[in-house]
């Protein structure tokens, strides 16, 4: 592996440069973000005559400082943050000097978009967080330098903003430099530096005010100039998450992706950081030619000496110097989604090139972020932050989050909406995953089954409640009884009155049941049996999560599509009765909802055939998916 | 005449290629976007580095508004024969039919059918799942808050209210049946980035860009170029000759030229430097009226 000193050469070509500095603004609302960034554009003159001109004519129909120009206008650029004089999203500004180049993130101040304001700190390097003089530290100050901190940034700019309105008070100043550096303490920083501004009036912007005599440091724009703060990833142990197999033609094959940390040399030892297996890099290539060496930040080629079994996701490393490797692990979370996260539900999670199932194992805690507290938690909301044990399905590699933020980081989609439901940091995996091998088993599933003369299978049962699910799963069992087919039935009545008998009814007490019926489901068709399972479960995920801890073809989805209104007029229990008279809560299809299947194997409904027709319907998908022997017999047997 | 990439070039052209190689890994059936102007010829470069010795595995569309200055066409045909890449052509023939036309139609009437329209029509066309734009953040104050993957419904319409959140380099690309994405890769680029990466790599750009004589009449303060015939002359209006040149590249008749005697790409780097407007200035359709880009977004314009 190289040193940084030993890069790219052709790095070494290119004018000596501080990096690009990606910077954060953030803060409580109205504490003058968009003003400050628009006056740093404002008074690098780069703000063209034509931007100028839109300005003060928007100043004049939507500014707050009367007739002067309204810098905060010139960034903030939806509609309805023009209207409503806040800033709602992330926004990008680009501001270059003779001595750097600046990329700012533009972030809301208000308490609900503290997920956009994480969002902009996820890619910076440093952040500006503004204070108004007058006001001090606030709640959202915290929250805000609480989440730049989780998001590993380690230098932070205090801007005491509209500073002219205090008089230009020293004193006011100091405390307010004071009371932030004790609330920082508990984070993770490396610098603070406070900064007495006006955005508004341009004091300690661009030069030195003379209205702050008493200041003795730099004009935040000379700071942001000056300060090196950009990581040095080169050092760090090398990682390159393969992003593209790159095959032209059968004597090339090429892995393409971007250096995530450290650099390599031609002829380097490489490994793959899931199988372990080893290799040498015999070429790097780039359009313009091969290079001798690859650093940080480079977006490259790589081939191989060795034909090994390498695909996207995949995470080659350093042999001497690995990431981890596990199927569980502990990280924070930062809640962006308006539902609540739910312990048990699977996920997906998109980490460096890799996307795979998860789910949350345990909550440990919730953070208060404006008071660091750590508290109980069942569930995470909007905005929130939690530290949660996951668990995968496959093993994961990666780094913790401190060490290295690309192959530490990931984020949690919803698998029905596609939303991006969070943000995750990793903080070290779990040893336990690591020791604990699966049991290798000396009689295998398929033994039992041979045994048995049918395959195993889950067929799930799913629909309203009333619809008939267990009426058609009774006639089913039966009939495969009746020829020698070894059956289990699982329903509320034998699970929920046992095994999850501490389980309620709300949204996370259901996932947590379909989990453990799923579990046992499993176990039960290991060992042979077709399981017939029969419960409402009216999430998409949590039968999608059950479907996945399966092989391939032993879940059979069968969708008892009975409608509604046929499902209260038949209403065996008088369970719709009771509630429709609001006295059972979280009923499905009264005041919870029910997802249909989007591809179920089957749908059935007692609105259009008999259950004994249903159940025929049924042991004939069985036979035709070769799970069972044709029982030819039975369904005449059962059309009564 | 190359220079040497600064590092700032650098990372943003290894952020483009990782985004570029983003979407040629997830999605089923991406597609170019190739509107032949200075970024497009940036992102088609980028894309031609991302897949090295592979050529880019999509490709490329035109949304042609029949418009188009005769020299962008000329080099749009030739740059995808040179990239070895299939270039598809869409034209709005119903548009055609209805006699929309820039002169005839207005400048927004003529970009909603022949560009937002025709753009829709061929992406559902083709049935693309993601798009490469050549769009940057520092064009337009909504594109600002836009993201690198923007989603688009199945009526290809833009909520900017309900944008995913971005974080990291962790695009999450997954769609619906019948929804799409717009991939942004030259995003965090700016026009001047775009200028100092084509100076620094030499990628052939439209030589519209560089000053020379060309025929103009002045129009409502634009300098508007008498590119063929289809320009009905208003009475009074003679063209004449000026060394003119342009910054943004769109249908000419909607498309100001400015005056300038920059014919070498170094010579239009310096008077850049120097300028005192911004680029889409010279674009007539976002005058209509303050933040019409973003609706024209929210429909479905690029």
């Amino acid at each position: 592996m190289l040193d940084a000193a030993q890069a790219n050469p052709r790095s070494l070509l290119e004018a000596p440069a501080l990096q690009t500095l990606r910077l954060l603004t953030c803060g409580s609302v109205d504490d003058g973000k968009s003003t400050l960034i628009g006056r740093l554009l404002y008074e690098q003159s780069l703000i063209l005559d034509d931007q100028l001109a839109a300005l003060e004519r928007d100043s004049r129909k939507h500014g707050t400082d009367g007739a002067n120009i309204d810098f905060a206008l010139l960034v903030d650029g939806l509609e309805a943050e023009r209207e409503q004089g806040i800033t709602i999203d992330v926004a990008y500004r680009y501001v270059s000097t003779a001595k750097r180049s600046f990329i700012i993130a533009d972030t809301p101040g208000h308490e609900q978009y503290t997920r956009n304001m994480a969002t902009g700190a996820s890619g910076a390097d440093l952040a500006v967080l503004l204070v108004d003089a007058r006001k001090g530290v606030l709640t959202q100050t915290c929250r805000h330098a609480t989440i730049v901190s989780l998001t590993g940034i380690r230098h932070v700019v205090l801007a005491v903003n509209k500073i002219d309105l205090t008089g230009f008070d020293e004193a006011g100043f100091s405390k307010i430099a004071a009371d932030f550096r004790k609330f920082a303490a508990g984070l993770d920083f490396k610098s603070i530096t406070p900064i007495p501004i006006s955005a508004r009036h341009g004091d300690n912007i661009s030069r030195k005010s003379a209205n702050t005599p008493w200041y003795r440091g730099p004009a935040l724009l000379d700071y942001l100039e000056t300060i090196d703060v950009v990581e040095n990833g080169a050092a760090r142990p090398f990682r390159f998450a393969v992003q593209w197999v790159n095959r032209p033609h059968l004597d090339f094959r090429g892995f393409a992706g971007t250096v995530a940390s450290g650099a390599l040399r031609l002829g380097d030892e490489i490994a793959v950081a899931g199988s372990g297996r080893r290799s040498r890099v015999a070429r790097i290539v780039t359009k313009d030619g091969d290079l001798q060496s690859a650093t940080v930040g480079d977006a490259v080629t790589l081939a191989l000496a060795d034909e090994l079994d390498i695909a996207r996701g995949d995470i080659l490393c350093d042999p001497k110097n690995r990431p981890e490797v596990s199927d569980q692990f502990a990280a924070h979370l930062i809640w962006m989604s308006d539902g609540k996260l739910l312990p048990g539900r699977s996920y997906l999670m998109k980490a460096g090139t890799r996307t795979i199932p998860v789910s949350v194992t345990e909550l440990k805690h919730r953070l208060d972020v404006t008071t660091l507290g750590e508290h109980a938690a069942k569930t995470l909301s909007l905005n929130e932050v939690g530290f949660c044990n996951f668990a995968t399905t496959t093993p994961l590699a990666f780094d913790p989050y401190k060490e290295n933020h690309t192959t530490g980081a990931f984020i949690l989609i919803d698998r029905i909406t596609n939303a991006t439901t969070a943000a995750g940091l990793i903080a070290f995996g779990l040893r336990r995953a690591t020791n604990i091998h699966l049991q290798g088993l000396a009689v295998a599933k398929q033994d039992r089954a041979r045994i048995k003369h049918h395959q195993p299978a889950v067929l799930w049962f799913t629909g309203l409640s009333g619809s008939g699910k267990s009426t058609i799963a009774n006639l089913v069992e039966s009939g495969l009884y009746a020829h020698g087919v070894h059956t289990i039935m699982l329903d509320g009545d034998n699970v929920r009155h046992g095994l999850n008998k501490d389980l309620g009814f709300t949204e996370a007490d259901r996932v947590e049941n379909i989990r453990r019926i799923g579990e046992v489901a499993k176990l039960m068709s290991q060992a042979g049996l077709i399981v017939l399972c029969s419960f409402i479960s009216p999430f998409r995920a949590e039968r999608r999560m059950v479907r996945e801890l399966l092989d391939g073809h032993e879940f059979i989805e069968i969708f008892v599509a009975t409608p509604l209104e046929e499902c209260i007029a038949r209403d065996p229990k008088g369970l719709y009765k009771k509630a429709m008279a609001g006295e059972i809560k979280n009923f499905t299809g009264i005041d919870q909802n029910y997802e249909p299947p989007e591809a179920p194997e089957l749908i059935v409904g007692l609105d259009k055939q008999t259950a004994g027709q249903a159940a025929a319907q049924i042991v004939a998908l069985l036979a035709t998916r070769g799970l069972i022997d044709h029982i030819d017999d039975l369904a005449a047997d059962w059309s009564i | 005449m190359k220079k040497p990439v600064s590092p700032h070039l650098r990372r943003l052209e290894s952020e483009a290629i990782f985004i570029i190689r983003e979407v040629a890994a997830e999605f089923q059936r991406p597609v170019m976007l190739y509107s032949i102007g200075k970024d497009s010829s940036s992102m088609l470069h980028l894309a031609q580095k991302a897949f090295f010795p592979s050529k880019p595995p999509f490709p490329l569309l035109h949304v042609d508004t029949t418009w188009k200055f005769r020299e962008m066409i000329a080099f749009r045909d030739q740059a995808a024969k040179k990239a070895g890449m299939e270039l598809l052509v869409h034209i709005n023939k119903d548009g055609l039919r209805r006699g929309i036309s820039p002169i005839a139609s207005g400048s927004s009437v003529h970009t909603q059918v022949m560009k937002t329209e025709g753009l829709r029509q061929a992406l559902d066309l083709w049935h693309f799942d993601a798009a490469f734009g050549g769009a940057r953040r520092d064009e337009e104050k909504s594109r600002a808050k836009e993201r690198i993957f923007s989603h688009r419904s199945a009526a290809h319409a833009w909520d900017p209210r309900n944008q995913r959140p971005e974080l990291w380099q962790l695009f999450n690309t997954r769609i619906k049946q019948g929804e799409s994405m717009r991939v942004f890769p030259l995003s965090n680029w700016t026009e001047l980035d775009v200028w100092d990466y084509i100076l620094a790599e030499d990628i052939p750009v439209v030589p519209l860009y560089f000053a020379k004589e060309r025929p103009v009449v002045e129009r409502d303060g634009a300098l508007i170029m008498v590119d063929d015939e289809r320009l009905p002359l208003r009475p009074g209006e003679v063209p004449r000759m000026e060394r003119i040149r342009f910054r943004t590249l769109g249908c000419y008749p909607l498309t100001g030229a400015i005056r300038s005697n920059a014919a070498t790409l170094p010579d239009m780097i310096a008077e850049m430097r120097a300028a005192r407007t911004s680029e889409r200035e010279g674009r007539l359709i976002d005058h209509d009226e303050s933040g019409s880009m973003e609706k024209k977004k929210r429909e479905g314009y690029f």
